[in-house]
Order: C-alpha cells, then structure tokens, then sequence
C-alpha cells in the first residue's frame, strides 16, 4: 500500500500528488491531508477514479484509504 | 462519500451561486455601484482607501461586505468545527503574489467575481477578461503539473487564526463610528459613494460568506479543476452566479448589453484581457480567487490573511502609483505594472516548481 502525505497543503496540491499517485495502477492507497476542503478533493477525485474512499480522523489529520 | 455524495455537493454549491447571483444584484438594486453588487478587489481596495492608505477620492468607503464575508466564514467555521488556526506556507511569497493579482485586476477593473457580474450585466467587455484569465488560469496549471508549491502549512495557536477576524470588526466599527480620520468618498464623487445601507451591505457578506465557506466556492478553482481533474463541481457555482445574476438583471432592468459606456469599465480589450490573465495566473499561484481567501482567512488561515494584506497593500501601490484603469483606459503605468507583474509571477512560479531529485 502506497501512502501520500499531503498534510498541510492546500488544493488542489493534495489532488494533484494524488493523481500522480494512482497512475501507478495499485489497489490500495493511504493519503493524509489535514484539512475538509482536501479531504472532499481527494475523496471525489478517487471516487471518479473508481476507488471506494472511507476516512478516519486523527488527531488534526484526516487518513483516507482508497481501496479498488 | 460516494457518488450520491458528490451529486449533493454539486446540488448545495449550484444553490449557494444563484443565490449568491441573486445577493449581488440586490445589492446594486439597494445602492452599490452598477454590476458591482460584490467585487472583493474594489471593495479592498475602497477600504484600503478609507483608511487613507491611498487617496483616490472617488474610491473610499469601507465595505462592510468584506467584513461579513470574514465573519460569515468564521462562524459556520467555528459551528461546523472547521475552524482551523494554520499558516507558515510563504506568507511574504503570498503578500507579493497577491499585490499583483491586486493590480491585474484594477488593470481590468473588477475581481473574478466582478468579472462575472459585468457579463451578466451585458458589459461584452468582461468576455476579453474572461479570455485572459483562462489564459492565466492554463499558465499556472502548467506550473502545478511541474510540482510548483508553496509547501505546507502548520498548526497555529487560536489566537492567531483569529486576529485577522477582529481585524475586520474594528475595521466596521470604524465605520459605524466614522471618525474624522476615516476618508469617504462625498456624494456623486464616484463610486465610493454608492454602497447599500450598513446593515444590508453586512448581512449580504455574512450569508455569501458562509455559503462559501461551505460549499469551497471559488472563481479561480472552477477552471483549474475543470482542466486539471474534468472536475465541474466548482466551475457550476461560478456558472449559477451567472444564471442567476443575469436573471435579476434582467428583471430589475439592469441588463444594458454592449461595450462602450458600460459601468466602471473600458473597453481596452488587449489589457482587460492581460489584466485578468495576471489575477488568474496569480490566484492559481495562491490557490484560490480573493473571495475564497478572505474565506479562508475567516477559518483561521493566517496565510490567506496576509493574502488579503498583499491584496490592500497592491491597491493602495495601484492607485498611488497611477497603475489603475478609469472608464478613460487603461494607464501607460499600470500597463508597465501588468507586465512586470507576469514576469515577477513567473520567475516566483519557476522557483517554487524545482524540485529535489527523489523528493516527494
């Protein structure tokens, strides 16, 4: 499982590190993001993607597994 | 979230636009400047003139929307528990980016969000500004595609996420009191001196800045995540703005299509274009429009605070410096501005798009 670490970056930083992510065709993501407005970003990109997105909260941050 | 989730989002925000559309035309409809019921960029700017940092006459008031737009953000950030002290990601990079979306918009005369009022108002002039800041808009998504970052943020302490907040309320209080210091445009002196009354120009703010806040509207975002991502959540809030404006404008009389003698505009297509094409190419620097930055100011965002400084900081250069456009035109200063302005944005784009070999 690939995780990135897009804490304290704001959008669309956290889309894009997210994108060049998936390209690499794997099934199970980690990303880590720290605020709602990125953590919407993400879970819609991944969404579209055709990964199923759940969140946990921890803590300030936000751990998004996306999972295909 | 699934993908009833993201349709609810796209619902809220295409609700939230008409009727942030409909606010503005009200707004003119109860005594702002014509198709300016909202624009972030002269409202900074008239307030920044009030407070006598500039002394263009025609152009001081202080705006109580940008104080609500602050304010409506903070509280339904403070209720949704989105309220978030952060900062520390180039604030002086920030300061210096936003100056000069500051100047390219009083190039082209309004904000993105101005820019958005004018056409729906028929001014066929804010079509060129379009142009250029979709210009600007691919400029710097070609820079994000090379890694450009201001790197990351950090946790601040509470009272530094909100001091930009009370900021904005010493600022209404300033107003309401009116002190001899504080500079307002006299009647018929121009258009600081047409703004709706105190109370509907505040609530005007606090409903649009909480809407925003919510649903992450954002002039500058919608085009970059269209292109970046096929992305047409926020591009749909910017689109209901148009609808909706457009139907007031119409209903109330208000639509007036053409180019020339059209309301606090010119019809300079060459530098409404460049003008919109430096505010567009800086807010994607910036990572979102002015409104969504006094927004996210309001969540506790001290680098957007010092955004919206950079912003009043470029208004106030603007008008002393003769850069800004009148309905005459543009000016031979503020054309030399705008180009210095998108190569300043350029060399800033280029040294924060380098990267460390292996680095993530």
């Amino acid at each position: 499982m690939r995780t990135v670490d897009a804490r304290g970056l704001s959008c669309p930083e956290p889309v894009i590190l997210t994108k060049k992510a998936l390209e690499a065709g794997e099934s199970m993501y980690q990303i880590l993001v720290d605020n709602p407005t990125a953590k919407e970003n993400v879970t819609r990109f991944a969404t579209h993607q055709g990964y199923k997105v759940s969140y946990k909260e921890e803590g300030e941050d936000y751990i998004l597994t996306l999972k295909k | 979230m699934n993908d009833s989730t993201t349709k609810k989002e796209t619902i809220l925000i295409i609700a939230a636009g008409l009727i942030i559309g409909a606010i503005a035309v009200g707004l003119v409809f109860f005594g702002n400047p014509a198709n300016m019921g909202f624009c972030i960029a002269c409202f900074i700017r008239d307030t920044t003139g009030a407070l006598g940092f500039h002394s263009a006459a025609a152009v001081q008031y202080i705006r109580p929307e940008i104080v609500g737009l602050v304010l409506g953000a903070f509280i339904l950030a403070l209720v949704t528990k989105e309220f978030k002290p952060r900062g520390g990601s180039a604030p002086v990079t920030r300061f210096v980016i936003a100056m000069f979306v500051m100047i390219g918009c009083l190039m082209f005369l309004g904000c993105p969000f101005r820019m958005i009022l004018r056409l729906a108002g028929g001014d066929f002039n804010a079509l060129f500004g379009i142009l250029g800041f979709v210009g600007g808009i691919l400029l710097g998504v070609v820079f994000l595609k090379k890694g450009y970052t201001l790197k990351r943020s950090y946790s601040m302490q509470k009272t530094e996420g909100t001091i930009f907040t009370v900021l904005q309320l010493v600022i209404l209080a300033l107003l309401v009191a009116a002190p001899a210091f504080i500079h307002f445009t006299e009647t018929d002196g121009g258009p600081g001196a047409k703004h709706a009354a105190i109370g509907i120009s505040l609530v005007a703010g606090l409903v649009v800045g909480a809407l925003a806040q919510r649903t992450r509207l954002c002039m500058v975002g919608g085009i970059r995540d269209v292109v970046l991502f096929g992305e047409w959540k926020l591009l749909s809030g910017f689109l209901a703005i148009l609808v909706a404006a457009f139907i007031g404008n119409a209903i109330l009389g208000f639509w007036n299509p053409g180019f020339a003698g059209q309301p606090i505009a010119h019809t300079d297509g060459l530098w409404n274009a460049l003008g919109m094409a430096l505010a567009g190419f800086g807010c994607v620097l910036l990572g979102g429009c002015p409104m969504r930055q006094l927004v996210l100011a309001g969540e506790g965002n001290t680098d957007s605070a010092v955004t919206v400084i950079g912003l009043a900081a470029g208004a106030a250069i603007a008008h002393n410096f003769g850069l800004a456009s009148s309905a005459e035109g543009p000016t031979a200063n503020g054309k030399a501005a705008v180009l210095v302005g998108i190569v300043v944005l350029l060399v800033i784009a280029a040294c924060n798009s380098i990267r460390k070999k292996g680095a993530a």
